[in-house]
């Protein structure tokens, strides 16, 4: 099995808050994430396909394809949008990194139909990522 | 579907520190063969960058597998206040008889790390430089289970 990554960028706006919450509470847990109007990133996405070359071309998947997939579901989404408002998919959630790193797993996987979908990382900054797996394949994906 | 799905968290933390190469078992030359100018007597220094691997369910009213205030309190109390401008040799007591390899740090540092109590800790790898790091994963391959 090999495994194939493809990086793109998006720059993108959100807050964290829970209206559950009170504003004491808000602000306590998601600090400065709570400011009510919001702040954004650049965040880079990798995403990890796995699959066996297929023998006439030396490929698990056309990357062309994969980059139209990350343009139509990634960054005509969430590119230079606000998370919190923009993105039906995230609604009711906490744009968190965990959150969006899932909610775009879950756009990819059925649209990934050469190889299998194996990690999705998404950073939010070079010090904080967010990995999704299939459950029961983080192992594999260890170095 | 989102129990079908595995999420980790990622952390990066920064420290410096300087260390010696030096092993009390072997002699002076075998040092020096051994461990080259990492053996050198006044010890030298890096900018190590320590990277935490975490996993855990999503909490639905934060959105998080562990609030990254948490986790920054807890990796600078137990790693970053003992490591970081300090010399690994004198200062930590684990490395008094042990070599401060980047692998026996990142042994330490996981070991520090575990008893974290929001989340599991599933790795630790450390960068010694931009060239070269190491990663620990605990006794099994699933990472640590507390």
């Amino acid at each position: 099995m090999v495994l194939i990554t493809r990086k793109i960028e998006f720059s993108a706006s959100h807050l964290y808050n829970n209206p559950n919450f009170s504003a004491e509470e808000n602000r306590r847990i998601f600090g400065k994430c709570n400011n009510p109007h919001g702040h954004g990133h650049n965040y880079t996405l990798e995403v990890t396909v796995a699959g066996e070359p297929d023998p006439i071309t030396g490929m698990v998947l056309d990357l062309k394809q994969l980059k139209d997939i990350l343009e139509r579901e990634v960054m005509q989404r969430m590119d230079h949008r606000h998370l919190n408002y923009e993105v039906p998919e995230l609604a009711g959630q906490i744009p968190t990194t965990e959150n969006i790193a899932r909610v775009i797993w879950q756009l990819l996987d059925p649209k990934i139909t050469q190889g299998k979908l194996h990690r999705v990382r998404l950073y939010e900054s070079p010090d904080l990522f967010a990995d999704c797996y299939r459950n029961g394949a983080a192992a594999a994906g260890k170095p | 579907m989102t129990s079908s799905l595995k999420l980790q968290l990622g952390r990066r933390y920064r420290f410096s520190a300087s260390h010696r190469l030096h092993s009390a078992h072997l002699t002076e030359e075998e040092n020096c063969r051994v461990f080259g100018k990492c053996n050198n007597p006044y010890g030298h220094g890096h900018n190590y960058i320590v990277e935490v691997g975490l996993s855990g369910e999503v909490d639905p009213a934060t959105g998080m597998i562990a609030n990254l205030a948490d986790l920054d309190a807890f990796v600078q109390r137990q790693v970053l206040d003992d490591f970081d401008h300090k010399s690994l040799n004198e200062d930590v007591p684990a490395f008094r008889d042990q070599v401060p390899t980047t692998e026996n740090l990142c042994v330490e540092i996981f070991q520090r790390l575990q008893s974290f109590p929001k989340a599991r800790l599933e790795r630790v790898r450390v960068e010694e430089t931009g060239k070269n790091s190491f990663e620990y994963t605990g006794n099994n391959l699933e990472g640590n289970r507390p």
